[in-house]
């Protein structure tokens, strides 16, 4: 029994991966051979971000059990850290696919620190506290990139903290030929696009390689033991603390990554694009999906995602449906009725299947 | 009295955010969810309050009263229809639901009466003028806090005497253990919403006063704000609402007065995150022990 | 699951579209939804596709309406003019910088757009200007200010000043008005184009010696109190506030410094037009305010006053600095067509390269200015005007 499960599992991840592969294969022929708009070209690399934001935070939401609020935080500190890598290697690395993927890797890099820095306080608190602190380090992080100068010249790179606002990019002093990279308030202007579906793609297997690696190892099975029961967790020698910061961790190096990819994508990113209603946004798509269950994330994603976009011929009463269509979907999904109903079918599908091996 | 001056100003804005936090309090304290959408609700409130004010010219006492009776029916109306089918669902589902009632209400106000924004005549006009004009308290300051004091301190009682009170008390403890005592916990949490959306309805007129730019938006960000200024005092208990909004306000204007004005909302939040690590459940929360 | 999440869609689609055609029979007091396609001036055949995006939902769908309102009469305007025909479309891209402006940007190349008039914000506006950049395509941005949003790219023109432009305009005129003035600055540094002409501002002023002495700022988030502000810069001897922002949170500041019990002379720049239009605005606060402003709704030239009696009948609101932009928007894009003897069977490519040969050879006379030309950089000359409000209507001072 154990072991069908198991096997199960395996079973459900290897398709989690062939689906993505599928989609992407497919899309990219759609893409090469001009089926594919520019509309749907264009949602292509923001799709793949957001698969990777919502896979990273359900990390920390489903298998972790803590609600963050603040995960657009950290998406921001890798877009922002990998525009800078980017921008300032632009002449000494002229491979664009080297520096997407080292911009990416310092992204996460960048990201994962502040995970762990702040982790160290958030890990201390349960419930809603633990969720208005994310809140609250999401909206720091926000303010301070805000005051965010800098730029890079033949001398290396330039940043001033405009704390009393009373600096503007003169300031840095940058000599001949340099190039300012963050104005404050207007964020990241003039970055070059780098960013490619394909780059989208090894990021979310990348993504769910490490996700799903982590949640059915050893470290995975103690971080769900924690969920459902701290101190039962605790008493049978679990080291709660390394354990939480480890999901904590890898969920904001992920999301750093997804957020250097994004920022890659746009010539001009400012740092109030990553609010607090971004978190909301990607936290919709883990709820939807299902606490836990990494393609239903990617699948809520790409729909919920799109669907804003469908809805454009609707005009102003776009955001009005898009509302109506995620209160509706959510008292759908929880509705005893139809969940016992589902429940029944699959049973009933199952057995049938069953049947059908038996033979 | 440069001092005294930025205090005014932290209590004046301190006490909007305390009276939202009040609204949030209350609904989280019994239903024991976040209702995202409560900073919406105030936004209904003040444009109620400002159509029948301007447009139909009613008296102000006559047409907060009306917002407030315009908020409560909406409040009971989400509340069936959106939270009420979810009782047994996960506390996050119901997250996500309030979300989605707050851009519902939000894109709504946007079609009904236009992105334009409207200009809010204040409920009490007029200023204080103290030590030869040095410091000035406005009037709606002086309101708000007033009416701050009242709703908590009568709140309280409402909680603490009343046999209604007694039943969210039960409710707030324990919703099976209430439900098995005879109480109706539907009815109850019903109530909560209305009367949190009443005093929504309150806050709206007052923050629209204090601040008297009235748009669609308006009420999401002093939403936040407030939701963070319940949980600084520990969310679910009504006199921390009071302090926390109050204390939050008196921050964010001493941080603006003396640190910097770029960073004053980063400052608060930096006090709060300290303040959450000393006390885990905020200024006046309890702190509940947990057992296997 | 699947299935059921289909069926609600389409439930929610029937009732949305069930929506739309009862509003539309609606009383007019309801705003008319902008983007709607005007059933009443179908386009002759062989019009050009113009297009545009702006904030149409979210905390900035004021900017983006006005300018989407005063694009559909322009357009009509022409159309009934005979000559050249438009179709217009216009995109909602939530004033986002990155993948929202991106989307509209290319739902309205898939539709067929031959020229932008947009983007409404700068944000936005130099993420699209860099992609139109890149598939050659005209864009002419009515209230885009950024210099960043033309900086480097020839298909990118503007119909407003861009913000250094306003900056070293307000600082002297105040080194040359009010000598010897102690100034305040108050400005949103969360946002371009406020920090845009304070920087500019500010470094002028220190060489006019414009004396500043105080600066504050606030951001989206803190819009709500300005009274420490106000304080600090009543405590640092401020007679003059100088405020780089739009009109609604300016507002704020005047109810509250005048609750303070602090008259300072208040400098605005094109943002503040619209303060008086705000509904149920004491315009009696805004008495003594000065303000750049290329456009006066209150101005009595025949065309300004037929746009903004247009404006009024279909939208039932006085139009601002924002619409008038988008209205002149249209009549340039028609001026630089006409000139470059463009055809609307021309692929956009191909009309963006003709207009950006003739942009800087045009003269546009414009409700926002007579005599508007361009330079080969994108930016347009036209002279601020600084008018002064009293007896609640703009006056030259």
């Amino acid at each position: 029994m154990n072991i069908t499960k198991k096997s199960n599992k395996v079973r459900s991840d290897l398709l989690t991966y062939a689906g993505v592969m599928l989609a992407f294969i497919v899309l990219t022929l759609l893409k090469n051979n001009g089926v594919l708009n520019r509309s749907m070209t264009g949602l292509l690399v923001p799709i793949c971000c957001y698969i990777v934001m919502a896979v990273s935070l359900n990390l920390t939401v489903g298998i972790l059990g803590d609600l963050s609020l603040g995960h657009a935080g950290f998406m921001s500190v890798g877009a922002f850290t990998g525009i800078i890598t980017a921008m300032s290697l632009a002449d000494a690395i002229p491979s664009v696919a080297l520096r997407l993927a080292l911009a990416m890797v310092v992204g996460a890099f960048f990201a994962a620190i502040m995970g762990f820095l702040i982790g160290i306080p958030v890990l201390r608190l349960k419930g809603d506290y633990l969720a208005i602190v994310t809140l609250a380090f999401g909206e720091i992080i926000k303010e301070l990139i805000t005051c965010l100068i800098v730029g890079s010249d033949s001398n290396g790179l330039h940043i001033i903290f405009n704390v009393t606002g009373s600096k503007s990019a003169n300031d840095l002093n940058l000599a001949e030929g340099g190039r300012i990279i963050i104005k404050g308030a207007q964020g990241a202007t003039g970055t070059q696009t780098i960013a490619t579906f394909t780059a989208g793609f090894i990021l979310i297997m990348i993504t769910l390689v490490i996700v799903q690696n982590l949640i059915r190892s050893r470290h995975g099975r103690a971080i769900m033991a924690v969920r459902d029961n701290r101190i039962a967790a605790e008493s049978v020698g679990i080291p709660v603390t390394r354990y939480r910061m480890m999901a904590f961790v890898t969920s904001a190096a992920l999301a750093g990554a997804a957020g250097a990819l994004f920022g890659l994508n746009y010539s001009n990113l400012a740092a109030a694009k990553f609010d607090f209603n971004t978190s909301i946004l990607v936290l919709v798509f883990v709820v939807l999906g299902g606490l836990g269950n990494i393609w239903g994330s990617i699948l809520a994603t790409v729909v919920l995602y799109v669907l804003p976009e469908a809805l454009r011929s609707f005009a102003n009463y776009r955001m009005l449906i898009y509302a109506i269509v995620l209160i509706l979907v959510m008292l759908a999904t929880n509705n005893p009725i139809l969940k016992s109903a589902v429940a029944n079918f699959r049973q009933r599908f199952q057995k049938n299947k069953e049947e059908v091996t038996e033979q | 009295m440069k001092f005294l001056a930025y205090l005014v100003s932290g209590i004046s804005l301190g006490s909007i955010y305390a009276i939202i936090a009040l609204g949030y309090t209350m609904v989280y304290g019994i239903a024991k969810m976040l209702n995202f959408a409560h900073g919406d609700v105030i936004m209904i409130g003040g444009y109620i309050s400002f159509l029948a004010a301007t447009n139909l010219g009613l008296p102000t006492l006559v047409s907060v009263l009306l917002a407030m009776v315009v908020c409560t029916v909406l409040g009971i109306v989400i509340e069936a229809l959106a939270y009420k089918p979810l009782r047994s669902a996960p506390s996050l589902a119901v997250l996500i639901t309030a979300i989605g009632v707050s851009y519902l209400l939000q894109n709504a106000a946007l079609l009904i009466w236009g992105a334009n924004p409207k200009s809010y005549t204040p409920v009490v006009e007029g200023t204080l003028h103290l030590f030869d004009g040095q410091l000035s308290v406005s009037y709606v300051s002086l309101l708000t806090v007033a009416c701050c004091i009242v709703i908590m301190v009568g709140l309280t009682l409402f909680t603490n005497r009343t046999k209604m009170g007694k039943a969210m008390r039960a409710c707030s403890e324990d919703k099976g253990a209430a439900q098995l005592m005879g109480i109706n916990v539907n009815r109850t949490i019903s109530l909560t919403f209305a009367i949190g959306s009443a005093l929504a309805a309150i806050a709206g007129a007052l923050l629209c006063s204090f601040s008297p730019t009235l748009m669609p938006t308006t009420g999401a960000m002093p939403g936040i704000k407030a939701f963070t200024a319940a949980v600084f005092g520990g969310i679910g208990s009504i006199p921390g609402a009071f302090l926390g909004g109050i204390l939050l306000g008196v921050i964010e204007a001493l941080a603006k007065g003396y640190i910097s004005t770029q960073l004053s909302n980063s400052i608060v939040f930096a006090v709060l995150i300290i303040i959450l690590l000393v006390r885990p459940a905020g200024l006046l929360g309890k702190n509940t022990q947990e057992k296997v | 699951m699947k299935k059921v999440l289909a069926f609600v869609l389409a439930v929610v689609m029937v009732f949305a579209l069930a929506a739309c055609g009862g509003s539309s029979s609606a009383p007019a007091a309801t705003q008319a939804p902008a983007a709607a396609a005007p059933a009443d001036a179908a386009p002759a055949a062989g019009a050009f596709k113009i297009g545009s995006q702006g904030p149409l939902t979210g905390g900035a769908a004021i900017y983006g309406t006005a300018v989407m309102n005063a694009i559909q009469i322009a357009v009509d305007e022409v159309n009934a003019m005979g000559g050249i025909q438009f179709e217009f479309q216009s995109q909602d891209d939530e004033a986002d910088s990155g993948d929202k402006a991106v989307n509209a940007y290319n739902n309205l190349m898939d539709w067929g757009m031959q020229v932008m008039v947009g983007t409404v914000t700068s944000g936005s506006g130099i993420t699209v200007a860099a992609q139109a950049y890149q598939d050659r395509t005209f864009m002419l941005t009515p209230s885009g200010s950024s210099v960043d949003l033309i900086a480097d790219k020839d298909n990118a023109f503007q119909v407003c000043f861009t913000d250094p432009n306003q900056g070293v305009g307000s600082a002297d005129y105040l080194a040359e008005n009010f000598a010897g003035a102690k100034v305040a600055v108050i400005y949103r540094n969360d946002d371009a184009y406020s920090q845009g002409i304070r920087d500019t501002f500010v470094a002028e002023a220190a060489v006019k010696g414009v004396e500043v002495v105080y600066e504050g700022t606030f951001t989206n988030d803190t819009a709500t109190d300005f009274t420490v502000q106000l304080t600090a810069a009543k405590d640092a001897g401020a007679d003059m506030l100088f405020l780089p922002i739009y009109y609604q949170p300016a507002a704020v500041i005047l109810t509250q410094a005048n609750q303070m019990g602090y008259a300072p002379t208040v400098f605005g720049v094109d943002g503040m037009d619209g303060i008086l239009t705000l509904e149920n605005f004491d315009t009696a606060l805004a008495e003594g305010v000065y303000l750049l402003t290329p456009f006066s709704a209150d101005a009595d030239d025949a065309r300004t006053q037929a746009f903004v009696a247009e404006y009024e009948k279909r939208y039932g609101e006085t139009p601002n600095q924002f619409a008038a932009d988008g209205y002149d928007g249209v009549f340039i894009v028609k001026a630089a067509l006409e000139a470059a003897g463009c055809t609307p069977d021309m692929s956009s490519t191909e009309i963006c390269e003709a207009l950006i040969q003739v942009m800087p050879t045009i003269s546009v006379d414009g409700i926002t200015g007579e005599g508007m030309t361009w330079a080969a950089t994108g930016e347009v000359s036209k002279a601020p005007m600084a008018v002064v409000i009293k007896d609640g209507v703009y006056v030259t001072p």
